[in-house]
């Protein structure tokens, strides 16, 4: 882990193994329980995974906003690593703003891979696309976002303080970047036409926060996009089926 | 001493029907418009009484909430403007983070005023962390927000040469000119209200009147330490009348009719916090330690109401459990005869360091539009007049 000035900006960024570049922006929630899955792709790929700013201990959100702030800031990261050719792979909330570095410039990029990516609207205004987080308790929550929250659901009582603390810090963050709208932004679809990359959307097939028909949706939104469902798992496949994952990228990126 | 009659104006009539939970929640099919208006008339007479009585009001507001239907806190403002003529006239409070025209606010307490010919004290509230589902405010930055709306609010108030230019983070605005300005200059008594030291301790900085609520024997010298700490941070005395504590009264000619009356009050404290974890803890309203411990809580997950109260040594207490005594144990509620509540609150007074203003909940629960008159008048006629030995 290195602190890194990104244009006054500290970035912490996760960096590891070789082979091509792949930069990794983390979902809203639950970076710990994806370090495994991080450390597998650094296996055949030269992973970096910036914190997003006012994730993670040191770094402060305070001038970054908004979800354009951040992908200005991972392409100037971008920009001053002189990386070409990057498979950019975001989850969530990090493929939200994987889009948002996409209809800005995407001349460093070769693929796209969204994993449960959040940040379009597609349904009417009295409906919505993503489950309301904060509006159900735990109980309620963990179902949408985990095929198996019993295995795979943060469990509060066995962590400590600073572990827990952590998890507080990201739901600030998550309501920081992404209270209202709540996790899109209304202009981002009509723009989507510039994601003209190949691009890779993975799905959880029990994903009931954000339900599978979204991914459809999006997959057939953008220009050059094909989407993969991983069977056992919702919104965060990465945590749930990691390995199915890395394949489902190592195919599209091989292909 | 100042004494302000509060009361939150509950739907009780929904309670009943309603599980675990009274906010955020709770379909307004619940509420029947005609038993509503009953409420709001009665307790607009119980208010306006006081004009009579030699106390003063305090109203505030709550949203999506069967445990409040004042969800438009300048609306009885605006109508006790109008039916008094010498009671002050406290809002306690504003929830300015939560609000996204603060121009607009400046014009309600501004013409509040002016109605009121200066009798409006003007509280800035950061609001109940349940409050920000329904406003749909970010809690992530609501004090920074709350703040801006702050500074915005009081230029708006003090500039008399015409319009101004406010381009800052969460408010735009190219033209402020609010008409009319108050009649109190430079502008109404500001008021906050307070739970934790760090709060009391910015309101001490800045000099204004805070509002500790039902924080009790164990909580409440540390909050008004704070306070006093912050005072001297910048050079200013921290006098009684910067301090004020609200708790539940019930006064009558037996003990236990004053404990009858504190009983039926008592069910606000019961059902104010019967709400989901959830919206206990919105993400950053709390810091990230206090969200931890909440989520630490076995409770937590399954979106059960977490609530306590504190009795003088500690102990915990369920506050659906607790008995009359237990609350005036734990500095939340004074209750009985006459003498009773002076003494009760005679010993909190001394406790935490002297206050200058009790906010008096005289009417809450299920107690009588009957009960809740004799209350207030008991308490006028026998403690009020006693309530300057405090000091």
């Amino acid at each position: 882990m290195e602190t890194r000035d990104v244009r006054g900006v500290p970035v912490e960024i996760q960096g590891a193994g070789s082979g091509p570049p792949l930069l990794y922006l983390h979902a809203e929630q639950y970076f710990e329980q994806v370090r495994p899955y991080l450390d597998a792709l650094a296996k055949k790929w030269t992973v970096i995974a910036p914190r997003h700013p006012g994730y993670g201990a040191a770094s402060k959100a305070a001038d970054l906003r908004s979800v354009d702030d951040l992908a200005y800031l991972y392409l100037d990261l971008l920009d001053e690593l002189k990386l070409d050719k990057v498979v950019l792979v975001g989850a969530s909330l990090g493929g939200w703003i994987a889009l948002e570095m996409c209809v800005r410039n995407r001349a460093r990029l070769s693929k796209l891979v969204l994993v449960s990516s959040v940040g379009v609207k597609f349904s009417g205004r009295e409906e919505r696309d993503f489950a309301d987080l904060f509006y159900m308790p735990d109980i309620e929550a963990f179902p949408m976002l985990f095929a198996d929250p019993k295995r795979h659901a943060p469990n509060y009582a066995a962590m400590s303080a600073g572990e827990l603390e952590e998890i507080a810090r990201e739901r600030q963050m998550l309501a920081h970047y992404g209270w209202r709208p709540y996790l899109h932004n209304p202009a981002l679809k009509r723009w989507l036409h510039r994601v003209d990359l190949p691009t890779l959307v993975i799905w959880g097939a029990e994903d009931r926060f954000a339900k599978p028909s979204y991914g459809q949706s999006l997959a057939a939104a953008l220009p050059k996009a094909e989407l993969t469902l991983i069977p056992g798992s919702g919104h965060y496949p990465e945590i749930e089926q990691g390995e199915a994952t890395i394949r489902a990228i190592d195919a599209f990126v091989h292909k | 001493m100042k004494v302000w009659h509060f009361s939150e104006l509950a739907y009780p009539p929904a309670w009943e029907e309603l599980g675990p939970q009274l906010r955020n929640v709770v379909p307004n099919r619940l509420c029947d418009p005609r038993i509503a208006a009953d409420l709001y008339h009665r307790g607009l007479d119980e208010w306006a009484l006081c004009d009579e009585l030699g106390l003063n009001i305090m109203v505030n507001e709550h949203h999506a909430t069967a445990t409040c239907i004042d969800s438009v806190c300048t609306i009885p403002m605006a109508i006790l403007a109008r039916e008094t003529k010498k009671a002050r006239l406290l809002c306690l409070g504003m929830p300015i983070g939560n609000r996204f025209d603060a121009v607009r606010v400046a014009e309600e307490y501004s013409m509040l005023d002016v109605i009121s010919r200066g009798r409006v004290e003007m509280g800035f509230v950061k609001g109940a962390p349940f409050e920000v589902t329904p406003a749909n405010s970010n809690p992530a930055d609501l004090m920074t927000r709350f703040w801006e709306a702050h500074d915005l609010i009081l230029k708006a108030m003090t500039t008399h040469d015409g319009p101004f230019n406010w381009e800052g983070r969460y408010f735009q605005y190219r033209q402020v000119n609010v008409w009319p300005r108050p009649y109190q200059q430079p502008h109404p008594p500001v008021w906050l209200t307070v739970n934790s030291p760090e709060s009391a301790e910015v309101g001490g900085e800045r000099g204004y009147v805070i509002g500790s609520l039902n924080t009790g024997y164990v909580r409440t010298p540390g909050i008004y330490a704070a306070y006093r700490k912050g005072a001297a941070s910048r050079g200013r005395e921290a006098t009684r009348d910067r301090f004020a504590y609200m708790a539940i009264v019930g006064v009558g000619s037996t003990k236990e009719e004053g404990y009858k009356r504190a009983d039926q009050i008592l069910d606000y404290s019961r059902t104010a916090l019967r709400v989901g974890a959830q919206f206990a803890f919105p993400p950053g309203y709390q810091s990230a330690a206090a969200t931890a411990q909440a989520l630490k809580w076995p409770g937590y997950g399954a979106g059960v109401a977490m609530r306590t109260i504190t009795l003088r040594n500690g102990r915990q207490v369920d506050p659906n459990a607790a008995t009359v005594e237990e609350f005036i144990d734990a500095g939340i509620c004074f209750a009985g005869t006459p003498d009773m509540v002076f003494e009760q609150m005679k010993a909190f007074h001394d406790h935490v360091g002297g206050f200058g203003h009790l906010l008096m909940m005289g009417q809450g629960g299920h107690i009588t539009h009957e009960d809740t008159v004799d209350n207030l008048t008991m308490f006028s006629k026998e403690v009020l007049p006693r309530l300057g030995e405090l000091g």
